[in-house]
């Protein structure tokens, strides 16, 4: 079953498309990353499939329901997930209060305005979860600013995980990482579609982490796709190589 | 941790005897202290904890006085009666004005609710029929508290202290509890990122929203005290002034823990007596101390006595 499905997409910044008639299906559970140069649209189609941009025209559906439109709110009520290019958290909470946060959001719970927080609670015990699968349980309460980028990209993950999502799009995970972080990074990733039951969006410069995870790859260039396909026709495609990889 | 229990008891006892031993002249500085520290709390929910700066406080502060006022005068002469309806006029209040002002961030959000703060002021002078224009209520009531068994006459002082403490202080109370609750939790988060929170699911504007009338709800409580208890009141409560006082208070204390505007609003009406028994220009003084407090204390007095002492950054967790 395709769990996203867009047609017709696009998104126009001026005279600039920056996505420019996209039309794309993602199965569910099938790791697929999208590449491209700077500029190629990526991060735009990523704003756009979570509200937070909306399109010049075209649509989205996911799970059979159409989202065009819907604000990020709404979008992420239906299970659909993001991480940020650049971290994007709350630098003065604690690692445990940023987890949850978003878990009281999902469970629905977070207006209730006589419930104190210390009191403990199923939702609590969500969190405990969701920091254990992200490691960070020995540093729970730290405030989450001082962490290292490492880390506080992993609680990116985190907080987005937290809402229990059906899709997640992450942007670019180890963008400024190095080869350690990186590869510590890239072994938690391979594991999230198993451990919870999550379809991953991949947006990443490094070609060495999008070939050696995705089972799908799509190219785009100036907006548009150029190529769509396993790891090993996109390392043999000739439109590939002269947009992209520069030969 | 014991010490900072004594300290807490021995403050809440002189707070209680204070009347006692403390000349009528004193006990009126201190009534009054109490309601400017639940307008500075009650503001500072908005400030410190969901991260908008209003500019239009005094508004509320000055519906639910006027309101309260006026009924007390022309309807009825009945404590509870007055104050529910001045603080439903202000929570109404609250809805309108925060309902534009919570579509907007930052300093669109301050200028406007600086606007609406002053329209209210407007109306307030220059309605002169029913506000009295400048002059503003004069010999406002103070009725006795009526309950079935028994009267609580008011008119002594110390009896109207004791009445605004308990009020004040079941109101602190209900603000700490929301502060520390879930709801507190996520309009935390809105306060460091409110655009990353939205990507969780939260209605940013609607939780905006909420946390806008409760603080709007308290401010009125605070001016409905107000009104009999100063037994006049002018247009001057509703001036841009009295909203900066909030803020300042909450600067000087300091923003991300709840009892550091209380602080911040003993100090400022302390040093506001001190200078204005000097000089006219107590303003030009009190600005300049205000200043030096912003810039070398951004944490505000308590903030940074909390840092020091347990030598970590200030984070959300702190009640």
């Amino acid at each position: 079953m395709n769990i996203l499905e867009i047609r017709g997409l696009w998104k126009n910044f001026g005279k600039l498309s920056a996505v420019a008639g996209v039309d794309l299906d993602f199965r569910e559970g099938e790791f697929t990353s999208i590449i491209g140069p700077n500029g190629a649209g990526k991060t735009t189609l990523f704003n756009l499939i979570t509200g937070k941009l909306s399109p010049t025209s075209g649509t989205i559906m996911f799970n059979g329901k159409d989202i065009t439109g819907l604000t990020p709110f709404q979008i992420s009520r239906l299970r659909l997930s993001r991480i940020f290019q650049i971290t994007n958290l709350f630098p003065d909470l604690t690692v445990y209060e940023n987890i949850k946060v978003a878990i009281l959001a999902k469970r629905k719970e977070s207006l209730r305005m006589f419930t104190l927080t210390q009191n403990r609670s199923e939702a609590d015990l969500e969190t405990e979860k969701i920091l254990e699968v992200i490691g960070l349980l020995d540093k729970k309460d730290s405030i989450c600013g001082s962490l290292s980028h490492g880390d506080q990209r992993l609680v990116e993950i985190g907080v987005a995980l937290a809402t229990d999502p059906v899709l997640l799009l992450l942007d670019e995970p180890t963008g400024g990482m190095g080869p350690e972080e990186t590869d510590r990074m890239v072994q938690f990733i391979r594991t999230l579609p198993e451990r919870q039951k999550v379809t991953i969006l991949l947006v990443e410069h490094d070609m060495s982490v999008v070939f050696s995870v995705s089972e799908r790859i799509v190219v785009m260039h100036q907006g548009a796709i150029i190529a769509d396909g396993r790891p090993e026709d996109i390392r043999r495609n000739e439109k590939v190589r002269e947009a992209y990889l520069g030969e | 941790m014991l010490n900072r229990y004594l300290w807490f008891t021995g403050l809440i006892i002189l707070i209680i005897l204070a009347p006692l031993f403390l000349s009528n002249f004193l006990v009126v500085f201190l009534t009054e202290m109490l309601i400017m520290i639940l307008f500075a709390i009650s503001f500072n929910l908005l400030f410190g904890y969901t991260g908008l700066l209003s500019f239009g406080h005094a508004a509320f502060f000055s519906i639910g006085s006027y309101v309260t006022g006026l009924i007390l005068l022309h309807i009825y002469p009945s404590i509870p009666l007055a104050f529910l309806i001045g603080v439903i006029a202000a929570t109404l209040a609250a809805c309108i004005i925060g309902y534009f002002c919570v579509r907007l961030d930052e300093i669109y959000f301050a200028m406007l609710t600086l606007a609406f703060g002053m329209m209210v002021h407007t109306i307030v002078w220059k309605w002169d029929r029913l506000t009295g224009g400048a002059d503003g209520l004069v010999n406002i009531p103070r009725p006795p508290l009526n309950f079935l068994l028994f009267q609580v006459d008011l008119s002594s002082i110390a009896s109207y202290y004791y009445f605004t403490l308990i009020l004040v202080a079941i109101s602190l109370y209900i603000l700490w509890v929301i502060v520390n609750s879930h709801f507190g939790l996520a309009l935390k988060a809105i306060r460091e990122n409110s655009d990353r929170i939205q990507f969780v699911g939260i209605n940013v504007r609607r939780y905006r929203l909420i946390s806008f009338v409760i603080s709007g709800f308290f401010c009125g409580l605070a001016g409905a005290i107000f009104g009999p208890f100063l037994k006049s009141i002018t247009p001057s409560i509703a001036f841009w002034t009295k909203s900066a006082e909030p803020v300042f208070m909450s600067l000087l204390g300091g923003t991300k823990i709840f009892l550091a505007p209380a602080v911040g609003s003993v100090i400022f009406m302390y040093l506001k007596e001190i200078i204005s028994g000097y000089t006219e220009l107590w303003m030009i003084y009190l600005g300049a101390i205000l200043i030096g407090f912003v810039l070398f204390l951004p944490g505000g007095i308590v903030g940074f006595l909390y840092e020091k002492l347990k030598g970590r950054r200030l984070g959300g967790i702190v009640g």
